[in-house]
């Protein structure tokens, strides 16, 4: 193939991401109008024939100003921060035990990670809200063992968000850490016991620090979407709950406050290429190690 | 030098119903550099893997110093193992993989670092001491694997196939580079290798093992020359194979005849009866050739074939060269003797080289009766 086709891989960045980017920035950049469209044009031409740009930085000032904006970005940074660190600790020994079985039952308990994936993430939430509803299974069992009194209080809880968060979320934590203890040597194990470390030695000392690359991806796997998760709080948070997900289409349907909502989507967008470059610029220092 | 270090009482261990190992026994002595080999499959490395803790026996026991270490975990062993696959840790430079076993134990950071130093310069490690595994040669990696070891000092270093993964230049090298190493150190080596050659010019004593079984242990010279079995004179380089039956036999002298009238002589090691049937081992490089008889060649009765008259004088032997493979400092020559048998003969290639037979040649064959060995089952 000659390379004079080369350029036609550039119509899926160009067309499909950085377009729709160009036209978020400029939305960000204006001033919202009750009209259709909902915010001022870029320029105007005046009688005279002059051209004026009008920019309006207004929109990502509220974003710093107004304590709404702030709590939902603190919020969310929390609920995005626990989330990955308890599905790092849940997925990390899971990873571990199916890194470690025998290759057939291995194959079934990726099977059965996966497995979720086939339903709708909606569906399987709602599902939640069954199971987490006062009237629900979880609940009315929990009443019949007489562990709690009264029916369970969790559904529309912050508690029932991140539940769902990790529910949702844990695969994407386990996967690259499985692919990571997958590639370990068992003899680097051996070898390290033969030099004197006891087992839980040779984890600290070999199996972890190899394992970090996938701890780093999976991390990034679950943080960078779980910053913008819109369903899951909407559907298992209380009406007090505002995270950015929610603010964000809130400004945008609710209040067709469009400048403001393209605003906060860019700084969201911003804040998580901050986060993968970090996480690249870490990869490669491990990367030089592994 | 023959206090016993490492003692194996009645070893085994199976992987379902196949043994690998044993039941065996074996003791290895102070300062020794024995060496364990065997084909690939038996049961070697796990033999290795059960002294360094990594694999449990199913029964037996493993004495170090008199001390039952059978049931110790790896990290209390008296011992460390190079690994055959280096099994080096890709995430440290060279310098921390050596510094690795040593920390572990907890040394003053000057002494790691003397220690760690002191093992750069043995392997001649100095100019990648701070490259990590992959960015080295394989000689390297095998150095690292050999420093980070023997930085412990341990009593007892156990080798797994540790030249294997070398080409034929290096690994010769690298031989007498262990053999210094050994001998400065006074470690004891335990090396397991599948190759006969490497077994034989490294180890003081050895043992030849197949199926699990140690099938003959003794120094290199005692185990070439007289081989107790059928499979050890195989398995150690190459080797005429006579089956023969007991003529007669007195307390030096055994007298046996095998197929085509081929009388044979050798030292006798037991009472044989006559009549029993038996194994004899003939290396190729006993064997002499000359000139064929031309006495009995010149007989006009006589076909010109390998169905002659048997010669009636014992260990001798006539045939027609059918094969010549020159090999540098040696040539093997294919002879088919009486009887079709087919006989291995080495010539040195230093002298008379215009006396070596053509292929087509007529041969006659002689040996001494020394260098026949009767081999047991």
């Amino acid at each position: 193939m000659s390379r004079g086709w080369l350029w036609l891989c550039w119509i899926w960045p160009l067309g499909l991401l950085l377009l729709p980017l160009v036209i978020v920035l400029r939305i960000s950049l204006a001033e919202p109008r009750l009209a259709q469209p909902p915010y001022s044009p870029l320029w105007d031409v005046s009688a005279d024939g002059a051209v004026s740009i009008d920019l309006h930085l207004d929109n990502y000032r509220l974003l710093l100003e107004d304590p709404l904006y702030v709590q939902a970005w603190l919020d969310s940074l929390g609920l995005a921060a626990g989330t990955a660190l308890l599905c790092l600790v849940l997925a990390y020994p899971m990873a571990w035990a199916i890194a470690a079985s025998p290759p057939r039952r291995r194959r079934l308990f990726l099977l059965l990670v996966m497995l979720p994936f086939w339903t709708s993430l909606l569906l399987r939430i709602y599902a939640w809200m069954g199971l987490l509803a006062p009237q629900g299974m979880l609940s009315q069992a929990l009443l019949r063992l007489g562990v709690t009194e009264a029916p369970l209080a969790v559904l529309h809880s912050p508690t029932a968000v991140f539940i769902g968060m990790v529910y949702a979320y844990l695969p994407f934590m386990l996967l690259p850490i499985h692919a990571s203890l997958d590639k370990l040597d068992p003899q680097l194990l051996e070898a390290a016991a033969d030099l004197g470390c006891r087992p839980w030695q040779a984890f600290l000392r070999v199996a972890l620090p190899l394992s970090l690359p996938g701890v780093l991806g999976g991390t990034v796997l679950v943080f960078v979407p779980a910053l913008g998760e819109f369903v899951i709080p909407d559907l298992l948070g209380g009406p007090g709950s505002l995270l950015l997900g929610q603010v964000l289409w809130n400004e945008f349907f609710a209040n067709r406050a469009w400048p403001v909502a393209a605003a906060l989507a860019l700084t969201l967008l911003g804040s998580m290429a901050l986060f993968l470059l970090t996480w690249q610029f870490l990869q490669r220092r491990l990367g030089a190690l592994a | 030098m023959n206090e016993v270090l490492l003692e194996l009482r009645g070893l085994s261990r199976s992987f379902g119903d196949r043994v690998a190992v044993g039941p065996l026994d074996l003791a290895i002595h102070r300062g020794e550099l024995f060496c364990l080999v065997g084909a690939s499959g038996c049961g070697k490395s796990t033999l290795l893997r059960l002294l360094a803790g990594l694999e449990p026996p199913d029964a037996g026991r493993i004495l170090f110093e008199g001390r039952d270490i059978t049931d110790a975990p790896p990290h209390l062993r008296p011992l460390n193992l190079m690994f055959q696959s280096y099994a080096l840790f890709p995430h440290l430079s060279v310098r921390n993989n050596i510094a690795f076993g040593l920390r572990q134990a907890r040394l003053a950071p000057a002494e790691i670092a003397q220690r760690v130093e002191a093992m750069l310069a043995l392997l001649h490690l100095e100019d990648c001491a701070d490259r990590h595994p992959r960015q080295i040669s394989g000689g390297q990696r095998q150095r690292v694997a050999l420093a980070r070891a023997l930085a412990r000092r341990p009593p007892l270093l156990l080798l797994d196939e540790p030249l294997g993964a070398l080409d034929r230049k290096l690994r010769e090298a690298t031989r007498e580079e262990l053999r210094r190493l050994q001998a400065e150190l006074g470690t004891t080596f335990v090396l397991v290798t599948h190759d006969q050659e490497e077994a034989l010019s490294l180890a003081t004593r050895m043992a030849v093992m197949s199926a699990g079984h140690l099938l003959q242990i003794g120094t290199p010279h005692e185990i070439y020359t007289r081989p107790a079995r059928r499979e050890v004179a195989e398995f150690l380089g190459r080797v005429n194979l006579i089956e023969a039956v007991v003529d007669r036999c007195t307390e030096e002298q055994l007298e046996c005849s095998a197929a085509g009238g081929l009388a044979l002589r050798a030292h006798s090691p037991a009472a044989l009866v006559p009549g029993e049937s038996l194994h004899l081992a003939l290396r190729p490089e006993s064997i002499r050739l000359s000139p064929s008889d031309s006495s009995l060649n010149s007989n006009p009765h006589l076909d010109h074939g390998p169905d002659r008259d048997p010669d009636p004088r014992p260990n001798h032997d006539r045939g027609v060269v059918t094969g010549i493979s020159y090999l540098g400092n040696h040539s093997l020559l294919a002879i088919t003797g009486r009887s079709h048998r087919r006989w291995l003969v080495q010539v040195g290639n230093d002298r008379a080289t215009q006396n070596l037979p053509a292929v087509g040649d007529d041969v006659g064959l002689s040996w001494d009766t020394e260098a026949m060995v009767v081999l047991g089952a």
